[in-house]
C-alpha cells in the first residue's frame, strides 16, 4: 500500500469527498455524543439547528454572527494568500473597536450625528492599519517574524483595552464600561428594515464580492497570488514586494477595522478586552477552510458560527456542558480539513500504482 | 424552503402570541418598582404566600423562566448561580421546559439577543447573574415591559425607574465578616501555638478589581478577623480579572512569600485555594466550600445562596406582587450563609460563629461599626456614597447612620458601596 499525489481532480469530485466527509464526521460525532451523553444525537442536531435556526431571531443572529466572522476572515485573506502569517487580526480587530468607542465615547454628544459616523469610520479603518502596518513594516524592512510579532500586538491592544476600561469605567472602579450612549444613542449604526443586523450584513456581504473581484481580476491580486507563490520571482518580474507587502497588510488591517467598527457601532455598543473574542483566530481556520475563496468563505464561516450557536442551545435544552459541543466541532473540523488529504493524494493497494 | 421558513415563522409568533397572553393575564395588577423609599416590609410581602394573595394568580406550572450565566459550572461565581436555579427549580417543583439555562453568555450583545431570545420562548422572568450584563438587560426590560428583568450585582435599577428591572444581592458583608471571624480564629490559634507571634498575623486577599463590591467584601472580612484577633494585618492583591485561575494563583503566592499567613479571595477559580494547598497555608474561600481542592487548608467559605431569591421572585410573579427595585438578602432570607467548616478551622469556630451571627441577627453589632476602624487615622462620622453612579462619581447618599455605616441598605441600592480604604489594610502601591 502508498501514496500518491493525484493530478488535478474535478471540483465536482472533490466536493463530494468534501461533502462525505461532513457526513461522516455528522456520524462519528454522533456516535461519540451518543457514548458519553446517552442522549440521541438526531435530537441534539435538531436541536443545534434550532437554536442557530430555529426563530427569524435566530436567523437575524446567526447571519450577524456569520457576517462578522466573515468579514475578519477576508481581512486576513490576502495576507495569508501572499503567505505572510498575519495572525494578528484579533489585536488588529481589537483597534478598530478601540478607535470606534473612542470617538463614541468622547465625541458622541459633540459632534453631528454624520459627522460622528464618518469620524468613527476613519478612526476605525486608522486603528487597524496602524495596527497592521507596524509588523508589516518590520517585515518589510528588517525581515522580522511577522508571525510572534503580530501575535504580539494582539496582546498589546487587548492590553490598551483593558487600560480604556479602567479610564472610562462605569462606575467607579468596575474597570467595565457598559453600554456607550445608552440613552441617546449616539453612534450607534441605525436599524434598517427593522433590524440592527441588516446594515452590518449588507456591509461584509458588499466587502465580500468586492474582495472577491479584488483577489481574483484586479492586478493587485495578481501580485499578492505571484509574491505569495514566490518572493523571488516576483521581484524577477520587477514587482515591489516590499510595496506589495505594506500594501497587502494596510488593507487587512483596514478591513479588521472595519470588523471591530461593526462590532463596536452596530453589535456591542460597548468596548472590552472580549470584544474580538477570539474572533481574529477562528477566522484564520474559515479563511483556511475556504482556501482564501471569500465565497466560500460565506460557508465556511456560516459552519463555524452555526455550531457555536448550536452548541449554546444544546447546553440549554439538555443541560450539559457546551464543551461537547466544543468537542462535536472538533470532530467535525478534523474530517474536513482531514478530507484535503484525499483530494490530493490517493492511497493505492498492492502494485496498481505502480504501473501508472 | 422558502416557504416552510414562513410557515414556521408564523407558527413561532403565533407561539410568542399565546405565550404573551398566558404572561398577562397573570398580571392583572401591573407590577410596579417600588420607589427607592420601599420598606423592608415590602421586599418581604412576596414571600408571604398565604392568605392574601391578590385577585390576578398565575399557576406556577404556566410561568416559564430563564436564567443567563456569564461561564458556566466550571466558575465557582456561576456554579453558586446554577446550582440555586436548580433548587429553585426543585423547590417549586418545575418541569425542565419551564427552567432554561443559559450558560456562557458574554456580556455584549450576546446577553441582549438571549434575554429576547428567552421572551422569544415564553419566559415570564428572565434573570442574569453578572455585572457587565446589566446594560443589556435594561435594553430587553424596555423592550419587553411585560417581562420582568432580574439582575443580580447590578446597581442601575433604582435610578432607571423602570417597573420590570430589578437588581439583588445580599448583606454578603456580614457573611464576610463570619468568615473573617473563622480567620481570626485560625490566627489565634496559630499565635496560641506559637508558630507566629501575634505580629506576624498578616493576611493575604487576592481580589479581582478595587471595586466597591470587592472592597466592601475584603473590608468585612478584615474586620471580621481583627475583631478576634486585634493585631492581625492584611494586605490586598488584585488581579484585575474576575476570572483568572493563572493570575489568582499567581497572586496567592506571591502573598504567601510577602509572609501572609492566611489567604482568603474573591474572585472565581480555584487558582488561591489550590496555591494554598500547595503551601500549606489556610484558606478561606468564598462562593462556596473549596474543600475538594484544600482538603488540609480549608478553613470556611461565604457565600450568597440565591435559592430563596429565584424562589421570592418566582412567586410575586405568580402572586402579581412588587418586586421592589433593589432586593438586599440577609442571614433571615437565607440567602447569606457559611458552608461547612474544614478541617483546617480552628477549635470551637461553630459555636463562635453562631455567637456572632446572632449579634448580627440582632443588629447589636455590626460590621461596619465606625468605632472599630478609622480612615486616614481618622473615624469615619459620616460619608456620601456614590449611590446613583453618575460620570462624576460623586457621593449622594449619606451612609453613616446611627455609628455605623449602612452597607447594602435595599432602600438605597443592593449593590455594596463601601468603597473606603480603611487603615490596616496594604494596598498595592497607587497606580
Amino acid at each position: 500500500m502508498h501514496i500518491i499525489k493525484r493530478a488535478a481532480m474535478p471540483s465536482w469530485k472533490a466536493w463530494l469527498i468534501r461533502l462525505a466527509a461532513i457526513l461522516l464526521s455528522l456520524i462519528v460525532s454522533g456516535l461519540f455524543v451518543m457514548f458519553v451523553t446517552k442522549l440521541n444525537p438526531i435530537s441534539v442536531y435538531i436541536e443545534m439547528w434550532k437554536g442557530a435556526f430555529g426563530s427569524s431571531r435566530k436567523i437575524w443572529n446567526t447571519a450577524q454572527g456569520t457576517a462578522i466572522l466573515l468579514c475578519i476572515s477576508l481581512a486576513v485573506t490576502p495576507a495569508f494568500k501572499m503567505r505572510f502569517w498575519n495572525i494578528g487580526a484579533e489585536g488588529q480587530v481589537m483597534a478598530g473597536c478601540i478607535g470606534t468607542a473612542a470617538v463614541m465615547i468622547l465625541f458622541g454628544n459633540k459632534l453631528p450625528t454624520f459627522w460622528l459616523m464618518v469620524c468613527m469610520v476613519a478612526a476605525s479603518v486608522a486603528s487597524g492599519i496602524i495596527w497592521a502596518l507596524i509588523p508589516a513594516i518590520f517585515k518589510a524592512n528588517w525581515n522580522t517574524n511577522e508571525t510572534l510579532f503580530t501575535l504580539m500586538m494582539n496582546y498589546v491592544a487587548i492590553q490598551i483595552a483593558s487600560y480604556l476600561s479602567t479610564v472610562w469605567e462605569n462606575p467607579a472602579g468596575s474597570a467595565h464600561i457598559g453600554v456607550i450612549n445608552m440613552n441617546t444613542g449616539k453612534g450607534w449604526f441605525p436599524a434598517i428594515f427593522g433590524h440592527e443586523q441588516t446594515i452590518n450584513i449588507l456591509i461584509v456581504a458588499v466587502l465580500t464580492a468586492v474582495m472577491f473581484v479584488y483577489l481574483k481580476y484586479s492586478k493587485h491580486g495578481y501580485e499578492i497570488a505571484v509574491v505569495g507563490e514566490s518572493e523571488n520571482t516576483a521581484r524577477y518580474v520587477g514587482m515591489n514586494v516590499k510595496k506589495v507587502i505594506l500594501r497587502t497588510m494596510a488593507l487587512s488591517g483596514a478591513i479588521c477595522g472595519i470588523a471591530g467598527l461593526i462590532i463596536v457601532a452596530g453589535k456591542d455598543h460597548s468596548l472590552s478586552t472580549t470584544s474580538a473574542g477570539g474572533q481574529g483566530f477562528t477566522a484564520i481556520m474559515v479563511s483556511w477552510l475556504a482556501k482564501f475563496n471569500p465565497l466560500m468563505m460565506i460557508l465556511t464561516s456560516l459552519l463555524i458560527v452555526f455550531l457555536e450557536r448550536g452548541a449554546g442551545a444544546i447546553a440549554t435544552s439538555f443541560r450539559i456542558n457546551d464543551s461537547i459541543a466544543d468537542i462535536v466541532t472538533g470532530i467535525i473540523l478534523f474530517f474536513i480539513i482531514g478530507c484535503e488529504f484525499f483530494v490530493n493524494y490517493k492511497i493505492v493497494f498492492g502494485n496498481k500504482g505502480a504501473k501508472q | 424552503m422558502k416557504k416552510s421558513l414562513k410557515i414556521i415563522c408564523a407558527l413561532m409568533s403565533l407561539c410568542m402570541v399565546i405565550g404573551l397572553f398566558a404572561a398577562c393575564s397573570g398580571k392583572e395588577d401591573p407590577t410596579t418598582t417600588a420607589a427607592p423609599d420601599a420598606s423592608v416590609a415590602d421586599t418581604e410581602a412576596p414571600a408571604a404566600d398565604e392568605s392574601a394573595a391578590p385577585a390576578a394568580q398565575t399557576d406556577l406550572s404556566e410561568l416559564k423562566i430563564g436564567f443567563i450565566f456569564l461561564h458556566d459550572e466550571n466558575s465557582t461565581y456561576d456554579k453558586n448561580f446554577m446550582d440555586a436555579a436548580y433548587e429553585a427549580q426543585a423547590a417549586l417543583g418545575l418541569s425542565d421546559e419551564q427552567v432554561l439555562l443559559k450558560p456562557n453568555i458574554p456580556e455584549g450583545d450576546e446577553c441582549y439577543q438571549a434575554a429576547c431570545e428567552l421572551v422569544d420562548e415564553g419566559c415570564d422572568i428572565i434573570f442574569a447573574d453578572s455585572f457587565g450584563h446589566e446594560d443589556y438587560m435594561i435594553r430587553a426590560a424596555k423592550e419587553f415591559p411585560e417581562v420582568q428583568f432580574c439582575h443580580a450585582t447590578g446597581t442601575k435599577a433604582h435610578t432607571e425607574n423602570l417597573a420590570n428591572f430589578h437588581n439583588a444581592l445580599a448583606s454578603i458583608y456580614e457573611g464576610r465578616f463570619l468568615a473573617g471571624v473563622a480567620a481570626g480564629l485560625k490566627l489565634n490559634e496559630m499565635i496560641e501555638a506559637g508558630d507566629i507571634t501575634a505580629e506576624q498575623a498578616k493576611i493575604g486577599y487576592v481580589g479581582a478589581y478595587p471595586y466597591a463590591e470587592v472592597k466592601s467584601g475584603y473590608t468585612s472580612f478584615f474586620l471580621g478577623a481583627r475583631y478576634i484577633c486585634p493585631s492581625a494585618t492584611m494586605e490586598v492583591k488584585f488581579t484585575n480579572s474576575w476570572y483568572d485561575e493563572a493570575l489568582e494563583k499567581e497572586a496567592a503566592n506571591a502573598l504567601i512569600q510577602a509572609d501572609c499567613v492566611l489567604i482568603s479571595q474573591h474572585a472565581d477559580s480555584l487558582g488561591a485555594p489550590t496555591a494554598c494547598e500547595e503551601a500549606g497555608v489556610p484558606n478561606v474561600s468564598y462562593n462556596g466550600s473549596t474543600a475538594a481542592a484544600g482538603p488540609n487548608t480549608y478553613i470556611v467559605s461565604s457565600r450568597i445562596n440565591w435559592e430563596p431569591y429565584y424562589e421570592l421572585i418566582i412567586n410575586a410573579v405568580a402572586n402579581g406582587s412588587v418586586i421592589p427595585a433593589d432586593w438586599t438578602g440577609t442571614f433571615e432570607t437565607g440567602s447569606v450563609e457559611l458552608a461547612e467548616l474544614g478541617a483546617a478551622a480552628a477549635e470551637g469556630t461553630a459555636e463562635k460563629l453562631a455567637e456572632i451571627e446572632d449579634q448580627l441577627k440582632a443588629g447589636t453589632l455590626h460590621v461596619f461599626d465606625t468605632s472599630t476602624f478609622t480612615v486616614g487615622g481618622e473615624a469615619l462620622d459620616e460619608y456620601l456614597a456614590d449611590v446613583d453612579s453618575d460620570e462624576a462619581y460623586q457621593g449622594d447618599t449619606q451612609v453613616v447612620i446611627d455609628g455605623y455605616f449602612d452597607e447594602s441598605n435595599p432602600t438605597f441600592r443592593s449593590a455594596p458601596y463601601f468603597d473606603l480604604d480603611i487603615d490596616g489594610i496594604t494596598l498595592p502601591v497607587a497606580e
